[in-house]
């Protein structure tokens, strides 16, 4: 079943047209990667799959409901100065499209649930801003993976971290794509880890250049 | 001692007191959101604007804040529809506006026959300017900031914390950043004429940086920030009363200090 279609998508950043007639798929379970140079166009894509930018021309169409869609921007990981704990972070997760103005018992038990599997237990009331990289992009993860989304889309979550870290995260999102099912659309422009772990990559210059395995990968 | 009690039996010093207490508290409120989302000039712009719109109050001979709150709501909302805007840069629009409305205030006041002494107290704040109406209105304006914070906190944390993933997350932050905008207006059209135009921005942004040297948690920089503010006026108020000192730069240097012991802490603290 696709749960993602997108068709003759175009959309502008800055008044200049940054993605160009991209039209594609995403099945149930697929673990997809979208790779391409700085200004490729390939946040401007996904922010314009979770509504953030605004579309020229196209459609997308997301066959999910809302809540079952999560999404780790890059933004997250910036500020390092920002006073709040890690539980009142990952809390946050708990919080998508509800109107409550306090989380339950249950927001709770989950955010300790999700910490308990991520390891960052012994986390929850550290400072977020006195977090290494590795340790906050668990966070974020943990936060985004509250309320069992059946999608996850991330851009550049690597950004700015070591190589072992980023192997980690390309790892987890392995084992929640193969174990949970989780669909992972993910924004990177390190190609070269990411054979690794994906099943398809689409490869963006405005448009798009490459869809396919990426065993079949030859480059440009 | 003896004497801070016989002080608050004078009415002026009464209404003074619960309009401060008030609003200092809402002021704390909303300063820890606007610091923490870089938005602490707006309101140093609004109180320029003030400024103008008491001016024009003044000239015209109407309540100052039958003139002042349409003013500075208009106008808070343009600063932040403009911050809002890609490409625009948040600092260069206030400090035009706010510049702008500063000249304007002086043109007027120029113009108004005779200096009213009434300008010179907006300007610095006075002990004197509260009224009963004031005392009602600080009071529901704090009520109400109160109810808004405790329903909205949640989203107001995370629109704070991480704009984009709120968005993404559905929620309508734009409805939340024009709520922030016109609860600023308001706290800065009933707080500016005892604190002075000049000097009310201090009342939003000291006890939001003072408490985030101290606090590791948002809601601990929210519970702090609130004391912290609260704490700061009534101390200020009474050191303007005995000391002869203008209100608002009396409560300003009682923050100043404070952040000088708050910096002090945190670096020991932190060793």
């Amino acid at each position: 079943m696709n749960i993602l279609e997108i068709n003759s998508l175009t959309s502008s950043y800055n008044s200049n047209i940054a993605i160009e007639d991209i039209t594609f798929k995403v099945k149930e379970k697929e673990y997809l990667c979208i790779v391409g140079e700085n200004g490729s166009g390939k946040s401007t894509l996904v922010k314009t799959i979770v509504g953030l930018q605004n579309k020229d021309k196209g459609s997308i169409k997301i066959n999910l409901k809302s809540e079952e869609i999560s999404y780790l921007s890059q933004s997250s990981l910036k500020d390092l100065n920002f006073p709040a704990t890690v539980k009142e972070v990952i809390l946050t997760g708990t919080q998508k499209h509800k109107k409550l103005p306090f989380y339950t018992k249950e927001d709770h038990e989950e955010v300790n649930n999700i910490c308990k599997t991520f390891g960052i237990s012994d986390l929850l009331n550290k400072k977020i801003g006195g977090l290494s990289g590795g340790q906050k992009q668990r966070v974020m993860l943990a936060r985004a993976l509250c309320k069992n989304p059946k999608l996850l889309i991330l851009d550049e979550p690597c950004s700015g971290l070591d190589i072992n870290i980023s192997r980690e995260l390309y790892k987890t999102l392995s084992d929640l794509n193969k174990n949970q099912g989780i669909t992972i659309i993910m924004v990177t422009h390190d190609l070269t880890e990411i054979k690794n772990y994906a099943n398809r990559i689409i490869v963006l210059n405005r448009t798009i250049k490459y869809d396919g395995s990426v065993k079949d990968w030859k480059g440009i | 001692m003896q004497e801070i009690i016989e002080l608050l039996n004078y009415p002026f010093i009464s209404r003074a007191l619960i309009v401060g207490i008030s609003i200092s508290f809402c002021a704390a409120l909303i300063g820890v959101l606007l610091v923490l989302k870089k938005y602490s000039m707006i309101g140093h712009g609004l109180g320029e604007i003030g400024f103008a719109s008491l001016s024009l109050a003044v000239a015209l001979g109407l309540p100052p804040l039958y003139v002042s709150i349409p003013i500075l709501i208009i106008a808070s909302f343009v600063i932040m529809a403009f911050s809002q805007k890609k490409g625009a840069s948040g600092d260069v629009v206030i400090a035009i506006v706010s510049t702008g409305a500063l000249t304007f205030g002086v043109i007027i006041t120029a113009l108004t026959k005779g200096f009213n002494i009434d300008v010179c107290n907006y300007m610095f704040g006075s002990i004197l300017a509260m009224t009963n109406q004031d005392v009602i209105i600080s009071i529901v304006l704090s009520i109400l900031v109160v109810i808004a914070y405790v329903i909205f906190y949640n989203r107001l944390f995370l629109i704070t914390y991480d704009e984009e993933y709120a968005k993404a997350s559905g929620i309508n932050v734009t409805f939340y950043q024009f709520l922030l905008a016109l609860v600023t207006a308001l706290v800065i059209v009933i707080g500016m004429r005892l604190m002075g135009t000049l000097l009310i921005s201090s009342l939003i942004v000291f006890p939001a940086i003072i408490s985030k040297r101290l606090t590791t948690s948002f809601k601990g920089l929210v519970i702090v920030s609130a004391i912290v503010s609260v704490v700061c006026f009534v101390i200020g108020i009474f050191v303007s009363f005995f000391m002869n000192l203008p209100t608002g730069a009396s409560i300003v240097a009682v923050n100043i200090l404070l952040l000088i012991i708050a910096i002090i802490v945190s670096k020991i603290m932190k060793r």
